[in-house]
C-alpha cells in the first residue's frame, strides 16, 4: 500500500514536472527534410541535404541555450501525392513545425499548399520553380537558394548578349521545366532573341537522340535544356555524341549541379555555361563548410548548391527562433521574424528575405573548366562573372504575389 | 522526310535495346518459365561491370563485351542454384515476386555505394566520331549498336531453333523427365540458360553504358518498357522478341517526333491494344 501510494505521489510529481515544463517558454522544435532520397535528384539533394540540416542545428548553437531540435527525414519519391502524405503525417501527427528542401517543383508546390494550410515553416531550398514567390507564394514559404527567374536571367541573358540570339528548347514536361522555359523565353524576347522550336520530353528520359535530332534541325544558335538531373546529363552526353557542339550549336544547360558535372565527366562537359549560387570553392568559409561536409559524407562529396541552401536557410531560422524566444510553433509568425532579419552566412553572403519569401544573395555564372585545369576530384568550376543580388532574382514590382498587394 | 528517316533510324537504335533486353527475358521465359524481373539490374551490373573493369583494371570496351557478360552470367547462375532452381514447378507469380525483390536489393546496394546521379563511361576511340548520312549525322558508336546487337540476337535465334543443343533445351522444357531419361543434366542446362539469358541482360549493359550515364536505376527505367515488349511478342517467343523489340524502338522514335509527351506512354497502349485483340501476344502459341 505504502509502496502504492508512493509510486502515486512520484507518477504525480512527474506529470507536474512535464507539465511545469510546458508552460514555460516553449523552446522545442521539429524540422522534417523532405527530399528525393533515391531518385534523380538523390544526390544533389536527399542524404546531403539531411546531413547540412544536421550540420545547422550544431552550428546555431541553440542545444546551448536550452532549445531541443529534433530532425526527421523522408523520401518524397518525385511524387506530389506522396509528398503532401509525408506533410501532412509531419504536421498532424509527428507535430512537425518546419519543412526544408523539397527539391522537384512539382512536389513543392503542392506541399507549399499543405503547410499554408497547417501555418508550418517552409524553407524551400531544392525546387526551381519561381512561382513559389509569385502567383503561389504564401505567408510561410521562404525560398532560399536559386528559382527559375534567377537561372534564365542569369544563364539566359549572358548567352543572347554574347549572340547567341535564336533557341531551342529541350524542356522536361513538368512544372519546373514549363517555368524554366517560360522564364527564359521571356528574357530571350526582351533581349532581341527568338525562340525557334522546342520538345517538351517526359521526365526520367533516357534516350534524347529524337529530340537532338530536332533541336540539330532547327539550326537555332542554343539550345536551351529546360530540364535537371539525369535528365540534363544524358542530354550533353548524347549532344556530345550527336555533334551537335561540334556543328557550331551551343548548349545552355539552365540547370546545372555539382554532382551532374561529375557524372558527365569534364571532357564531355568542358566549355559549359550555367549559374550557381553556390560552390564549395568560392572563399575560404566554401571551403572551411565544405571540408568539414565532405569529411562526413559517405561518398565523400562537397555540399552541391541545394545542400548547402537547406544549412543557410536553417541558420537563418534559428536566428529568427532566438530573435522570437520560444513558442516557435506558429508559422506564419516565425517567417515574419526571417523576413525582418537581414540574411548572412558563412556560404551565400549577405542578402535578405523579400517580402513574398524570396531570398535574395549573389548569383555566379560559372564555365566547367577542361581536365587539364582541373587541379582535385571536385574541382570542376571556373567563376566567369557575379550577379549581385538585388539583380538576380524577380523585381518586388514584378513579382505577382499577392502578400505584396496589401 | 528527312527527318523522318532520321528518326526510324534513331528508333531502330533503341530498337536494338529492347530486343536484346527481350531477347535475354523471352529465352529465360521460354526454357525456365521463370518471369525474370532482376533483368534490369543485371543489364545495370553488366553497364557497372564494364565501369569497374575500365577504371580498376585497366581493361578496355573491347574485353568489356566479352567478361562483363561472363561475371554477370556466373553470379545469374548462381542466383539460380541458390534460389531460383527451387520454384520450378510453382506458380509464375512466386519467381515474379522472387526475382523483384532479387533486383530491389542489387539496385539499393549499387545505389548505396555509388549514389543516383551515375559514373561517366566514355565511347571507345575506335567508335568516336560520326558519318553524315545526308539526312542525319549518325555517330559511328550507334550504327555499331546496332548491327552488333542484331548479329547478337541472330546468333541467339540460331542457338536454340537451329542447333542439337537448342533441341535438348526445348526438349526438356516440354518434358524434363523424358529428357533426363535420355541420360541428359536437365538441371545444369537449366542454369546455363539462365546464365546465357542473364549474359544477353549484361550484354546490352555494356553496349548502353557509353550511352547513358551508368546509373543504378538504368535498369529498373528500362525494364517496365521491355516487359511490354516482351508481352506484344508474344511470351517466350524467341523471333517474335526481337522483332517486336525492334519495331516498337521504331514506333517510339516516330511518337517522339510526332507528339513527344506520349513517347513514354506509347508502347504501353499498344501493348493494351495487343492484349485486347491478341491476348497471346502478336507471335505467341496459345499456352
Amino acid at each position: 500500500m505504502k509502496n502504492t501510494i508512493s509510486a502515486f505521489l512520484l507518477g504525480t510529481a512527474m506529470a507536474l514536472s512535464v507539465a511545469g515544463m510546458a508552460s514555460a517558454d516553449d523552446k522545442v522544435v521539429k524540422i522534417g527534410v523532405l527530399s528525393d532520397q533515391s531518385g534523380l535528384y538523390a544526390d544533389l539533394a536527399g542524404p546531403g541535404s539531411t546531413l547540412a540540416a544536421q550540420m545547422a542545428i550544431e552550428d546555431s548553437g541553440l542545444k546551448a541555450k536550452g532549445w531541443t531540435i529534433d530532425l526527421i527525414s523522408g523520401d518524397h519519391q518525385n511524387k506530389p501525392d506522396i509528398g503532401t502524405t509525408i506533410a501532412r503525417q509531419w504536421f498532424d501527427v509527428d507535430k512537425v513545425d518546419t519543412i526544408v528542401d523539397v527539391p522537384n517543383s512539382g512536389v513543392a508546390l503542392a506541399v507549399n499548399n499543405v503547410v499554408k494550410e497547417k501555418n508550418g515553416v517552409y524553407i524551400n531550398s531544392g525546387a526551381a520553380t519561381s512561382d513559389l514567390t509569385n502567383a503561389q507564394c504564401t505567408p510561410n514559404t521562404v525560398h532560399w537558394t536559386y528559382d527559375t527567374y534567377m537561372l534564365a536571367h542569369a544563364t539566359g541573358q549572358a548567352l543572347v548578349k554574347a549572340g547567341g540570339d535564336t533557341w531551342f528548347f529541350l524542356t522536361a514536361d513538368y512544372a519546373f521545366g514549363a517555368a524554366l522555359e517560360r522564364d527564359t523565353t521571356a528574357v530571350i524576347t526582351a533581349n532581341g532573341g527568338k525562340v525557334v522550336g522546342g520538345v517538351k520530353h517526359p521526365l526520367n528520359t533516357a534516350d534524347f537522340s529524337s529530340f537532338l535530332l530536332q533541336a540539330q534541325a532547327s539550326k537555332a544558335k542554343i539550345i536551351g535544356l529546360a530540364n535537371a538531373g539525369g535528365d540534363t546529363t544524358n542530354s550533353i552526353k548524347q549532344a556530345a555524341e550527336f555533334g551537335i557542339v561540334k556543328g557550331g550549336q551551343k548548349l545552355a544547360a539552365l540547370l546545372l549541379f555539382l554532382t551532374d558535372v561529375k557524372a558527365i565527366g569534364l571532357e564531355t562537359a568542358q566549355g559549359l555555361n550555367f549559374t550557381e549560387t553556390f560552390y564549395w570553392d568560392l572563399n575560404d568559409k566554401t571551403r572551411a563548410f565544405s571540408k568539414r561536409f565532405s569529411e562526413k559524407m559517405k561518398s565523400g562529396a562537397p555540399p552541391t548548391m541545394v545542400q548547402a541552401g537547406v544549412y543557410a536557410g536553417l541558420l537563418h531560422y534559428f536566428k529568427a527562433l532566438e530573435a522570437l524566444g520560444g513558442n516557435p510553433h506558429d508559422g506564419a509568425k516565425v517567417v515574419a521574424k526571417m523576413k525582418t532579419i537581414p540574411t548572412d552566412d558563412p556560404l551565400f553572403g549577405k542578402g535578405e528575405v523579400e517580402a513574398n519569401g524570396r531570398v535574395t544573395h549573389d548569383a555566379y555564372l560559372f564555365e566547367v573548366k577542361k581536365p587539364s585545369e582541373s587541379k582535385g576530384p571536385w574541382d570542376f568550376y571556373k567563376l566567369v562573372g557575379t550577379v549581385p543580388g538585388n539583380q538576380a532574382f524577380t523585381p518586388l514590382d514584378k513579382s505577382t504575389c499577392a502578400l505584396l498587394k496589401k | 522526310m528527312q527527318a523522318l528517316y532520321a528518326q526510324l533510324l534513331v528508333g531502330l537504335i533503341n530498337g536494338s535495346f529492347y530486343a536484346l533486353l527481350s531477347l535475354g527475358l523471352a529465352v529465360i521465359f521460354g526454357m525456365l518459365n521463370i518471369i525474370n524481373f532482376a533483368h534490369g539490374a543485371l543489364y545495370m551490373m553488366g553497364a557497372f561491370v564494364a565501369y569497374f573493369l575500365l577504371n580498376l583494371g585497366g581493361i578496355n570496351y573491347w574485353w568489356a563485351l566479352l567478361i562483363a557478360p561472363v561475371i554477370v552470367g556466373i553470379f545469374g547462375m548462381i542466383l539460380e542454384r541458390t534460389m531460383l532452381q527451387w520454384l520450378a514447378g510453382l506458380d509464375h507469380l512466386y519467381g515474379l515476386l522472387l526475382t523483384f525483390g532479387i533486383a530491389l536489393i542489387v539496385q539499393g546496394v549499387f545505389q548505396n555505394y555509388f549514389g543516383s546521379s551515375g559514373l561517366p563511361y566514355s565511347i571507345p576511340d575506335q567508335l568516336k566520331g560520326g558519318v553524315n548520312l545526308g539526312f542525319m549525322f549518325l555517330p559511328i558508336y550507334r550504327g555499331w549498336v546496332v548491327v552488333f546487337s542484331l548479329v547478337v540476337c541472330l546468333a541467339t535465334w540460331f542457338l536454340i531453333e537451329k542447333t542439337q543443343l537448342g533441341a535438348y533445351l526445348r526438349a526438356a522444357t516440354e518434358n524434363p523427365t523424358l529428357v533426363r531419361a535420355f541420360g541428359i543434366n536437365v538441371p545444369r542446362m537449366i542454369t546455363l540458360t539462365y546464365g546465357l539469358g542473364v549474359g544477353l541482360a549484361a550484354l546490352a549493359g555494356v553496349l548502353s553504358a557509353p550511352i547513358n550515364q551508368v546509373r543504378p536505376l538504368m535498369g529498373a527505367d528500362l525494364i517496365i518498357v521491355v516487359f511490354a515488349v516482351v508481352v506484344i511478342g508474344g511470351m517466350g517467343s524467341i523471333m517474335g522478341s526481337i522483332i517486336t523489340g525492334f519495331a516498337l524502338g521504331v514506333i517510339e522514335g516516330l511518337t517522339k517526333y510526332f507528339y513527344p509527351e506520349a513517347s513514354n506512354t506509347v508502347v504501353f497502349v499498344l501493348m493494351v491494344v495487343v492484349l485486347l485483340v491478341k491476348p497471346t501476344g502478336l507471335t505467341g502459341r496459345a499456352a
